[in-house]
């Protein structure tokens, strides 16, 4: 029988470009939710470390794979075995990824997310949980004219139709 | 006429006639140029009247631009720039501007004083309504909507720094400065197209050089700073909690259809210097509101930036010793000054001109422009001809946006102002003409001061080096209206006069709020930015209370007119709500199925095929494939909650009413969940893949309501447990596959194959799709024999295809939603359509679901006196009698001789169907001690939609009542 043919969440979607700003799509290979169980953050930053080189990242910071996304929670960019430490659960196909990067990306987000993002405030590696538009997204700067914004599977084209409005307006100015 | 000629012209139209204009300036100052002084026509009694300002608080020169669904209405034609082919018109003129019909209100104006409305029009009362109102709001009013879709571009946008500097004058220039060159992140925001303020419109020096030379190399300066950034044609309309300040950007130029026409700016600053200048107030005389009767500041302004002359023979009535630059101006430009009139008798005045001290203003002449005045002097008048009055009250402080946060200003005697309460908007200090300090010397000291302040408590190292400039006193006699008889307007643009303030005094609205209502002075667009204080003062006087007693009204956001487009920018169309599509949605809208919306997710509705003429049709084949065949249908928008810990079971136990702990790994239990009152908030099904790991399943209205449910029950309720929830819903494309060729189907898309032993009734497990690793769970929402199937989300558009095109081979196919609900309610299945809030699992006939065995959310509520019992309404199904008799939802239950009136009602529909299955009309509903009454036949009637029916109460459970099918 033949195997499963697989789509990413923005295919027929992305690239899009207008001005100084381009969007791509990311496609991870592999995505797992890792929430610690009662006083295991430590045992599970350590058992982490020996996987995939990193712990668990500070709040709102990401290190290697590894992202914090929310109360006790990270995203891992690798499947890991925790054997009874966390919850894991695979979030792969759960989340739309994006990179939106170039001199007006960050005209372009103003637009649409409400939070600082200022270069000095918000710095490589740092991460937002927040809103774009109407959206709850997770924001990573991820070079100095550069984001990657992550959102529900779902709602991507209504991600890409909100960069596309705004990328238009910063240009058109 | 202009002083010199322009360097470029572009062509525009005010009311149809071509005009010539420099680009950019304001169209105001094009009106002028072209000799054009009739602008508008008055609010209520319809005055010609002319330009008066030169700045956002114009309150005559109001006109719309555009024409269409694009017409913009009330646009202030001194912030309007001149552009190629820019379009304005004229408002509530008819049928011309020069001709105005109902400028007879004017003739009557006796009859029209404040509150006559209010008096006149209050009988019969239903006419107040239908008739009164209309015909007034038609007679009164500024520009009108097209009442079409407005197809412009607006945005919103976000931005953050350090300091925010309001205005871009003087004392705004020298903060940003300071505050740029220390280091901190500036935003400058000022209204104008161009900064500097006041030194754009005075002839004087700074630092030794004239005023305009100075500002283009501070602003050179600034753009050179990366820390720094200009806003021009940006208002700041509001200051609000924690540093948040609304602003509204006009983008100016040419329009397309991608380029914004406003931006709605909301800026977080740690801390704000408000450099908001004043505004020169007028006096009132009788008659000042006509034509060519301008502020003397705008004069200066149009004389001195824009190069236009906006009379031959000007005429100068002021109160202080500010007015008289504008002699001098006009002397130095060439303008013949007719004369300049000081209300003071001490006046220090000396120019090659007529001069009167101690003289006033007391007649105006001219229908459409001014042509003379007449003052009285030395106890005897004398009329003077002129075409231009410029008239100068003073200056009122702009603090508005230090009382957006409830802040009073203080009045200070000797400057005739309200000045601002300092700390009035925490982290935002005032600096400039805004706080009292007029000269420019002044200006720049204190602009320079508190950005020094700011940079030092931010730790950075500012030296507040300020230029030379003019540093010459104000000097201000308060001078509120001037005696005798004639209207004497204060709120032009509403067209209030001081004998309707005295109006209200005398009727006892005497606080100024009261009087602001009476009269609706400070009402109109401008919000009385150049009223209120004159018309506070005339309020002071006629009740005897000096001005600090009367108070001022309350100031509000926003600063300025801010259009709804703007501040709900990119929530139009599309931009109203995120879109969530199902991995199937491109497969569904191939094969032309309606999409109805399910919260933000798009479902199928039917899929129509050839012949079809109706849904009903689609729907009765669509239900006959899942009966007879197999059926797919797209489940993914049901709500999954991956819910994994060593005390995920315990969890369950506490939320659900029924017990979870005792389901084998392998097996799903179906579970109802209850709020805190006792009342169903959800159910669905809840599989155990593992000793601590289950997958919980909700309808799809409720997936983000119960995932916060269970937060709050970790977080809140039950932080001992340990156990962790995350939602899964995005992460798997879940179809159900119903019907008795449902295993058949799957197993031509499994790895392995199914059978009644490995795969019972209700068991769930990985299984193997395509060579992809998926879940499998037996459950059923038909009553058939059926499966749900779960593969990550990247294979789903692939896995319907594949399951849909098998599925026709076997004589079935896709289903919707109307086929899902139309199975579900033969089986008497809830949706929220029952569990719509203020049921009960008793209601429900689940009253035995809640475990006597342990506790649960919502256990001890539910079982509160008048929640059980005879007396609820219970669910019960509902059959028509007559087989053609539809049912509908939403309709009341009676006994069947009873009247259909409310006190009878004994029960309502929820949901309803008709069933292919059971050829007949089904409603489910809920019924008073329904239970105990099935056989018993009853009246349905729909008052809205005027149905009675009869219906035959029955089990809620029409078909197959043992579950055979499912289990088979």
């Amino acid at each position: 029988m033949a195997k499963l043919i697989a789509l990413t969440p923005c295919a027929g979607l992305l690239p899009i470009a207008h001005g100084a700003a381009e969007v791509t799509e990311v496609v991870p290979e592999c995505l797992v939710s890792v929430a610690p169980y009662a006083g295991q953050n430590k045992a599970t930053s350590a058992r982490l470390k020996e996987q995939v080189g990193t712990g668990l990242s500070a709040v709102n910071r990401r290190v290697g794979g590894v992202t914090w996304f929310g109360h006790g929670t990270w995203l891992v960019a690798a499947d890991v075995a925790l054997d009874g430490l966390a919850a894991v659960t695979d979030q792969s196909d759960a989340w739309a990824v994006v990179e939106i990067k170039g001199a007006g990306a960050t005209d372009v987000l103003a637009r649409l997310v409400p939070v600082d993002l200022r270069a000095q405030v918000f710095k490589k590696n740092h991460v937002a949980k927040t809103m774009l538009g109407h959206m709850s997204v997770a924001i990573v700067r991820t070079g100095p004219d550069a984001f990657e914004i992550m959102v529900m599977r779902s709602m991507a084209q209504t991600l890409v139709h909100d960069l596309d409005v705004a990328m238009r307006g910063v240009t058109a100015r | 006429m202009r002083l010199h000629a322009p360097e470029s012209t572009v062509t525009f139209t005010f009311d149809g006639r071509k005009l010539k204009g420099v680009p950019g300036e304001p169209v105001s100052a094009a009106l002028l140029a072209n000799g054009i002084k009739l602008v508008a026509r008055s609010f209520k009694y319809h005055r010609p009247r002319g330009v008066m300002s030169a700045g956002s608080e114009e309150q005559n020169a109001l006109v719309t631009v555009g024409h269409g669904a694009q017409a913009e209405p009330n646009l202030r034609a001194t912030t309007l720039e001149v552009s190629e082919g820019l379009e304005v018109s004229s408002q509530n003129a008819w049928p011309s501007l020069r001709y105005d019909a109902l400028a007879v209100n004017d003739l009557v104006s006796p009859f029209l004083a404040a509150g006559f409305y209010y008096k006149t029009f209050m009988w019969p009362r239903s006419f107040w309504e239908k008739l009164y109102e209309p015909v007034i709001r038609r007679a009164a009013g500024l520009g009108a909507l097209s009442g079409q879709t407005n197809p412009d571009t607006y945005e919103k946008a976000f931005a953050f720094c350090d300091v925010l500097v309001i205005g871009a004058g003087p004392a705004g220039l020298m903060a940003a400065l300071t505050a740029g060159r220390a280091g901190a992140d500036v935003i400058l925001a000022d209204e104008d197209t161009a900064m500097g303020g006041r030194l754009l419109r005075e002839r004087e020096d700074v630092d030794g050089k004239p005023a305009g030379a100075w500002v283009t190399e501070a602003l050179a300066e600034l753009d050179a700073m990366p820390n720094v950034r200009r806003m021009t044609r940006t208002t700041v309309t509001g200051a609000y909690d924690q540093g948040t300040y609304g602003a509204v950007e006009r983008l100016g130029g040419a329009p397309s259809a991608d380029k914004p026409i406003e931006c709605f700016w909301r800026i977080v600053a740690k801390r704000a210097i408000l450099c908001a200048g004043a505004l020169e107030r007028p006096i009132a005389f009788p008659n000042n509101d006509r034509p060519g009767i301008m502020m003397a500041s705008a004069v200066r302004a149009y004389v001195n930036r824009w190069g236009v002359v906006p009379g031959k023979r000007v005429t100068i009535f002021g109160n202080n010793d500010d007015a008289h630059r504008t002699a001098a101006d006009l002397v130095a430009a060439g303008i013949k000054v007719a004369a300049v009139i000081d209300s003071r008798d001490d006046a220090d005045i000396s120019g090659d001109y007529p001069i009167y001290t101690g003289a006033q203003v007391i007649a105006t002449k001219g229908r459409h422009a001014l042509q003379s005045i007449t003052i009285s002097h030395n106890g005897g008048t004398r009329t003077i001809q002129t075409d231009c009055l410029a008239m100068s009250g003073g200056w009122n402080l702009t603090v508005h946006l230090t009382c957006h946060m409830n802040g009073r200003p203080k009045w200070r005697e000797d400057i005739a102002s309200f000045v601002p309460t300092p700390e009035s908007i925490p982290g935002m200090v005032t600096a400039g003409a805004c706080n009292g300090s007029f000269d420019t010397a002044a200006c720049l000291a204190e602009g320079a001061a508190v950005a020094a302040e700011i940079a030092d408590d931010f730790g950075l190292n500012a030296k507040a080096t300020v230029p030379a400039a003019d540093h010459t006193a104000y000097s201000v006699t308060p001078l509120w209206a001037v005696p005798g008889k004639g209207r004497k307007w204060i709120d032009f643009q509403n067209d209030v006069h001081v004998k309707d303030i005295k109006l209200a005094a005398q009727e006892n609205f005497r606080s100024v709020e009261h009087m602001k209502r009476y009269t609706t002075q400070g009402m109109a667009p401008d919000q009385g930015k150049s009223s209120n204080v004159v018309a506070l003062a005339v309020l002071a006087d006629a009740t005897g209370r000096g001005i600090p007693e009367t108070g001022t009204t309350t100031f509000r956001p926003p600063y300025v007119p801010v259009s709804i487009a703007a501040m709900g920018a990119g929530s139009q169309g599309k931009g109203f709500a995120p879109e969530r599509f199902t991995t199937s949605h491109k497969a569904t809208v191939a094969r032309d199925a309606p999409m109805i919306e399910a919260g933000l997710w798009y479902r199928p509705s039917y899929f129509p095929q050839k012949g079809e003429t109706h849904w009903q049709q689609s729907c009765d084949r669509e239900v006959g494939y899942v009966r007879n065949a197999v059926g797919v249908c797209d489940v993914s928008t049901l709500g999954k909650i991956d819910i994994q810990g060593p005390d995920a079971a315990a969890l369950l136990d506490f939320v659900y009413t029924n017990m979870f702990s005792t389901v084998k790994v392998g097996r799903v239990r179906y579970g109802l969940m209850l709020r805190e009152d006792g009342h169903v908030m959800d159910d669905g099904t809840t599989a155990r893949l593992g000793e601590q790991h289950f997958v919980m399943t909700t309808t799809t209205a409720a997936a983000g309501l119960v995932m916060r449910h269970l937060e709050f029950v970790l977080q809140v309720l039950r932080p001992d447990l340990d156990a962790k929830v995350i939602s899964i819903t995005e992460q798997w494309a879940q179809f159900a596959v119903a019907g008795p060729q449902a295993r058949a189907l799957l197993n031509t898309v499994l790895d392995q194959e199914l059978n009644d032993e490995s795969w019972p009734f209700m068991a769930c497990g990985e299984v193997s799709v395509a060579g992809v690793s998926g879940r499998l769970f037996r459950i059923s929402f038909s009553g058939e024999h059926a499966y749900e199937v779960a593969v990550p989300s990247r294979y789903g558009d692939n896995l319907f295809r594949m399951l849909t095109a098998q599925a026709e081979v076997m004589g079935g196919g896709p289903y919707g939603m109307e086929a899902l609900n139309v199975l579900r309610i033969e089986k008497g299945f809830i949706t929220h359509a029952e569990i719509h809030g203020r049921t009960t699992a008793f209601d429900i006939g689940m009253a035995r679901m809640i475990s006597a065995k342990k506790d649960c959310i919502g256990k001890s509520a539910a079982a509160r006196p008048g929640l059980l019992g005879e007396g609820r309404q219970q669910l019960v199904g509902l059959r028509a009698k007559g087989r053609d008799h539809a049912l509908t939802a939403g309709a009341h239950l009676f006994e069947r001789q009873a009247a259909a009136i409310r006190v009878n009602s004994q029960g309502y529909t929820t949901s309803v169907c008709y069933s292919p299955t059971l050829k007949t009309h089904l409603a489910l509903g809920f019924l008073e001690n329904g239970r105990a009454r099935h056989g018993e036949v009853i009246k349905l009637r729909d008052h809205l939609r005027d149905i009675t029916e009869e219906v035959e109460v029955c089990d809620p459970v029409f078909f197959d009542p043992t579950g055979g099918r499912a289990r088979g």
